[in-house]
């Protein structure tokens, strides 16, 4: 099922484009996606760099024969999830609605594709 | 060898039977995916029709590849922690995906990453060095599974020779390109799903009988395991693999990056995403995929660890050098040992699993490969946009089959090539090619065609120079042609340096450019990827 390309005006488009409830949901994208992003690489990087220059540390025995590089490797896979679950609440609730009520504006010109099945 | 060898005449019979039942049932899927399969939007996304969920599964399908599943439980069985570290950059890399990627390129694309990249550009040259670069890096991952596919099977069968390893990449080669011409996207993406399902219940399932014989203490195994390698506690600690020296850590720095940046930019994957309706589907996607994947590399660190243990170092090696078939000598002892039934029937499952995977991986790979040739070459460069959606699909097919043959071809004559290796350089390539230009189209602006093409062309060519300067090609024991020594890059991985110059290689000739971005085209790029008006 494919629905009809855009069919709006390019000027349509500009007008949405500049419209405050797109800025909007532009900043609230935005906002979340690049700092949360750039976070995320600076502590994997941390976690790489002190694997390779701080095998001392790395080596330290928390409980039995686990160590704080173990902890701290899936402390990065337990981020990973969380800032996952995180994104999904908050696109649910910042970027969703505003997305659709956008979309529902401007549909009569613009078929958007069925959102049914997810 | 002794350990595999001894009872591969047993197991043999049960793992071509299980395998060739795999082959049976998905070969099914796919004349029945065929049979539906009628436009472009089916052969290409799969009639988008997929749910969050099953696209997630798929998207595991085809990233837990042979190396992720064998390599990574074998790393870890040999280097201790260090193997590790593998798992954490391939998980971690999804929120790239996930956060930046996924719902703007399901949003303004249609079928292939150039899609997106061409929106607001010049078609030709843009879309020229995406099929390019897409080709470039499918090919090289396809390589990589194909060379893995034909020692896999020589070490699981028992069958020695070069012939045996010929035919299996043969027969490999062919019916990854019967799933894709007959079933298309539909067919592909089943193939993925029954693939995923059966890998991680091999992996549970070894991962509740390893931690069953250490009473669920996970602190226990990872005693045993330190024991075993005779390394003590420096197993469990980084360092055995890659803290050998400054150039060694170095080149774990520059792997970590490549693999943190390449997988937003995998073809195979990128094209995954629009098999889903929405964006929402496509975020849920990769929601699921995350949950899946990461489950996944946790459990290798059972198998991995208990593979040491239980198998332990000097048995993985004499097997396979590069630890390659830890996971299945793992499945022989966990079922009994070496020359009982239960050893037999489990190293038969994990081994066909094993197949299973490697078969939904070039499948998906030679797919990706092929729509990108037909619908960005064949149909906007070639034709001009002028062929009918009849001829780009049958494109599309013939070029299935030629990228089938000559992936065949080159796995013939790579057989000696490094598996790891080179995965982590397609790793690299589609990090320093594909993702700067992605990223740029979609969120800079006045980025312009020159930009785009000096990107794409930048990373592409440095990141395949380098390695060929470099240790894996020559100038070590390991290298493709150890005799010869024109290395001169000491690193094996690229990325430190080719990912930089992608991105500085957008941006320069962005600036240098006298193109005029177009403001309208770019307003409507935001407002399709933000909001879905207008997509596909």
């Amino acid at each position: 099922m494919e629905s009809p390309p855009i069919a709006t005006a390019p000027a349509d488009v500009q007008l949405i484009d500049d419209s405050p409830e797109f800025r909007t949901l532009r900043r609230s994208f935005r906002s979340f996606a690049f700092p949360v992003t750039i976070g995320f690489v600076l502590w994997y990087l941390l976690y790489v760099l002190l694997s390779c220059y701080a095998p001392g540390l790395m080596g330290t025995k928390v409980v039995g024969h686990i160590n704080v590089a173990l902890v701290l490797g899936l402390l990065q896979f337990a981020t990973t999830f969380a800032i996952a679950a995180w994104y999904a609440r908050y696109a649910d609730r910042r970027i969703d609605p505003p997305a659709a009520a956008i979309r529902e504006a401007h549909g009569a010109v613009v078929h958007a594709p069925r959102e049914s099945a997810e | 060898m002794t350990l595999l060898a001894s009872s591969a005449t047993e197991h043999r019979g049960l793992t071509m039977t299980l395998f060739g039942f795999f082959v049976l049932t998905t070969l099914g899927i796919t004349v029945w995916a065929g049979r539906q399969t009628k436009g472009a939007a089916d052969f290409y996304a799969g009639g988008r029709g997929f749910t969050g969920f099953q696209n997630g599964l798929a998207i595991s399908g085809d990233y837990m590849s042979a190396a992720s599943f064998l390599g990574i439980a074998g790393a870890i069985a040999l280097s201790g922690y260090d193997g590790f570290l593998y798992s954490i950059g391939f998980l971690v890399a999804w929120l790239v995906a996930l956060l930046l990627v996924a719902e703007p390129l399901r949003n303004s694309g249609r079928y292939t990453m150039a899609d997106v990249l061409a929106f607001r550009m010049k078609q030709r040259p843009v879309r020229t060095a995406a099929g390019v670069s897409t080709i470039v890096v499918s090919i090289f991952y396809l390589l990589a599974q194909m060379v893995g596919a034909g020692t896999l099977v020589a070490l699981l069968l028992g069958v020695s020779g070069d012939a045996a390893k010929r035919w299996t990449i043969v027969a490999v080669g062919a019916l990854m390109v019967v799933y894709v011409v007959i079933g298309g996207m539909k067919g592909t993406t089943w193939v993925q799903i029954v693939k995923a399902v059966l890998l991680i219940a091999g992996t549970a399932l070894m991962t509740v009988l390893v931690l069953a014989k250490y009473h669920f203490n996970p602190s226990e195994l990872l005693g045993a395991a330190a024991d075993a390698s005779g390394k003590g506690a420096a197993f469990l600690e980084p360092g055995l693999k890659y803290g050998v020296s400054n150039t060694s850590k170095l080149d774990f720095i520059s792997l970590g990056i490549a693999l943190v940046f390449g997988t937003a930019g995998l073809p195979h994957i990128l094209v995954r995403f629009y098999t889903v309706p929405t964006a929402k589907a496509a975020r849920k996607s990769v929601l699921w995929a995350i949950g899946i994947i990461g489950g996944f590399y946790l459990m290798t660190l059972a198998l991995g660890f208990g593979a040491a243990a239980l198998v332990g170092p000097k048995a993985i090696k004499a097997a396979n050098a590069a630890g390659n078939t830890a996971a299945p000598q793992l499945a022989e002892q966990l079922g009994g040992g070496a020359g009982s039934t239960g050893g037999a029937i489990l190293l038969a499952v994990i081994s066909a699993v094993a197949f299973a995977t490697i078969l939904a991986v070039v499948a998906g790979l030679t797919l990706a490969s092929s729509a990108s040739f037909a619908h960005d070459l064949y149909a906007n460069v070639i034709r001009r946009g002028k062929a009918t959606e009849k001829e780009e699909v049958l494109s599309a097919k013939w070029a299935a089959v030629a990228i089938g043959a000559v992936a065949i071809v080159l796995s013939l004559f790579a057989g000696k090539l490094n598996t790891a290796a080179l995965v982590a350089l397609a790793f690299a390539v589609a990090a320093s090619a594909n993702l700067p230009t992605l990223l740029f189209s979609l969120f800079w602006k006045r980025f312009t065609t020159a930009g785009a093409v000096s990107s794409v062309y930048a990373g592409l060519i440095s990141s395949v120079v380098l390695v060929i300067f470099s240790p894996v090609v020559s100038g070590a024991k390991t290298a493709l042609f150890p005799d010869a020594d024109f290395h001169w890059f000491p690193l094996e991985n690229p990325g430190l340096v080719s990912i930089p110059i992608g991105f500085l290689a957008g941006w320069i000739g962005t600036l240098l450019s006298k193109e005029r971005p177009d403001p309208a085209k770019y307003a409507e790029l935001e407002v399709r990827s933000l909001t879905g008006l207008g997509a596909h």
